[in-house]
């Protein structure tokens, strides 16, 4: 039995037209949420994942056993309340955790979609999550969230319905991905597929799997995701329990053990063509360029409140391109909130306990819930 | 509530777009708020301000008059408010063109480096003047360009900016100001709110 199998989640009978221009229908999309939808049905939160993610954010991740990956700032009483939020999150498109993706299996040939799976984008993420709203009934939501790719997912969801979420909250990351965004990508992906059972993304026809490309790949973004200075502070130049130089190729350093550590637990969760096409759906972000090099105009007629944060070592979404974001609102009047949140814990900071962060966003929440919505009745 | 804050709520039109211009925690925004107009925006240079107002609920943007007015279209606001705090900037005179391009009107209060306690200061101990209002030493104070109630006036009648209204705070009193009693308004008050327009 497939242990996808007890995931939530609802058939988009479609068909959506994709941005590479193929069709897609009657395709899965896996979600999970958390707290109650009110009465009112004004309290529903969308919560858009980054590109290792799942719908699984708070709780224990029924599939890996291990806290969900916003546990920090998602559940009972945290920064997004689910005593009184209902929150959703959804697989995105392109996943591995129960959405259609590359590894579902094709019902015509009984194997793994694999590359024949079409370049998807941010865009169709979005257009594929926005069916849950119609599956809930909700009008409009009160917030869309996310951090780093999902970030640009809540970007793209306001500019496709300007009146569907009274908040947006982009959380460190970039209207548009950069050289250095597409090259760390680019690095990822040719890793997986230097790897000899990476097959042409045929290596479930084989039962095998680019485990130690994917485990590069993994190993290479993970440190874009910390920082030069909390990297130092917890690893140093310490060594392993032995205490000397082996003089050898293994893992002398505690921060290359670390690494591989991280990289082993990778392979293990994730899909190496799920890797492949969400950092591809992510390199292919370019909100501006969609509206011809005006990112203003992404924008344009949003009744939406923004809230945009942003992390002082983030180095992979550098506060300069979330400010890109906050200009772009305000030339056109938009109400756009921005702070740069002090943190050593890099573009990692938005997942982790980092108490600025998780009261700010909390407080702005609870108290705009009461503005917008309480208050009025 | 600061005199100062029901001074310049005053002069702000109900309804009307207000840039409040290193808003700190958000008192004078919250009053506006709750009082003259829900369409107000803040920007402010301490972090931990910025997130207390956030908190609050108020929209503001961490950043610096200096270099972050310029994202602010011409006239996209009805008022922009600067509260003492012109005498700090590296650059007086380009952040009150800032703040006339972007508001249709601009408020600026200063605090009087003419007051007589300070002129007595100077005059009588012969150090760098700290009074209530300027309780720094000169060591520490952030004040960079300190100026009168005169000189902010000469500063806009040779820029040919038009002052609608300019008010003295003497204590707890709000007085106007005028050609025939600026001497003794630059003696006696602490404190100067202008409503400017270019």
């Amino acid at each position: 039995m497939n242990k996808l199998s007890n995931i939530k989640n609802i058939i988009v009978n479609g068909p959506q037209k994709l941005d590479c221009g193929k069709e897609i229908s009657n395709f899965p999309i896996a979600y999970e949420t958390y707290g109650n939808l009110n009465d009112r049905k004004d309290n529903a939160i969308l919560v858009f994942h980054a590109l290792t993610g799942d719908q699984f954010a708070a709780g224990k991740n029924p599939i890996t056993n291990k806290d969900g990956w916003w546990s920090y700032a998602l559940g009972p009483g945290k920064a997004i309340d689910t005593d009184k939020f209902f929150v959703i999150c959804a697989n995105v498109i392109g996943g591995c955790m129960g959405s259609y993706g590359p590894s579902t299996i094709d019902k015509n040939t009984n194997a793994q979609i694999s590359t024949n799976f079409p370049v998807i984008t941010i865009n169709d993420m979005v257009n594929a999550q926005f069916n849950l709203l119609e599956h809930f009934k909700i009008e409009k939501l009160f917030a869309v969230i996310g951090g780093s790719m999902g970030g640009m997912q809540v970007l793209q969801f306001v500019s496709n319905f300007p009146d569907k979420a009274q908040i947006a909250v982009p959380i460190a990351c970039t209207s548009s991905h950069s050289a250095q965004n597409i090259a760390f990508n680019e690095l990822g992906r040719q890793a997986i597929m230097a790897d000899a059972n990476w097959k042409a993304g045929k290596y479930n026809e084989d039962k095998t799997n680019p485990d130690k490309g994917l485990s590069v790949a993994r190993m290479a973004a993970h440190i874009t995701y910390l920082s030069k200075k909390g990297l130092q502070e917890k690893f140093g130049r310490k060594l392993q329990e032995s205490g000397d130089l082996k003089f050898s190729f293994d893992a002398d350093f505690q921060i290359e053990s670390y690494l591989r550590y991280q990289g082993s637990v990778f392979v293990d969760r994730f899909d190496a063509n799920s890797y492949l096409y969400i950092t591809r759906a992510m390199d292919y972000f370019d909100l501006s360029k969609q509206f011809n090099g005006n990112l203003s105009k992404a924008f344009e007629n949003t009744k939406t409140k923004f809230f945009v944060i942003s992390f002082t070592s983030d180095w992979l979404y550098p506060t300069s391109e979330n400010r890109e974001i906050v200009i772009a609102l305000n030339a056109i009047g938009a109400d756009v909130g921005f702070v740069e949140i002090e943190s050593d814990k890099g573009h990692d900071s938005f997942l982790l306990d980092v108490p600025d962060f998780l009261e700010t966003l909390g407080s702005y929440l609870k108290t705009n819930y009461i503005n917008l919505n309480e208050k009025r009745i | 509530m600061k005199k100062e804050f029901k001074v310049i709520s005053e002069l702000i039109d109900n309804k009307s777009k207000v840039l409040d211009v290193g808003c700190g925690n958000g008192e004078l925004m919250k009053y506006l708020h709750e009082n003259i107009t829900q369409n107000i925006r803040g920007l402010e240079i301490s972090k931990e301000s910025v997130q207390n107002c956030l908190s609050k609920g108020l929209t503001v943007i961490e950043g610096n008059a200096e270099n972050d007015l310029k994202q602010f279209p011409d006239h996209s606001f009805d008022f922009v408010v600067l509260s003492q705090t012109l005498q700090a900037f590296l650059d007086p005179e380009k952040v009150i063109q800032e703040l006339l391009r972007v508001g249709k009107k601009a408020i600026v209060t200063i605090p009087n480096f003419g007051h007589w306690k300070v002129r007595l200061h100077l005059l009588v101990k012969g150090t760098m003047p700290v009074t209530e209002n300027l309780p720094n030493e000169w060591f520490n104070t952030p004040n960079l360009h300190m100026c009168t109630l005169r000189d902010f006036f000469n500063f806009c009648k040779e820029r040919k900016i038009k002052v609608f209204k300019s008010l003295a705070l003497k204590g707890e009193k709000t007085l106007n100001i005028n050609t025939n009693n600026i001497s003794l308004r630059n003696l006696d008050s602490q404190l100067g709110i202008f409503l400017i327009q270019n």
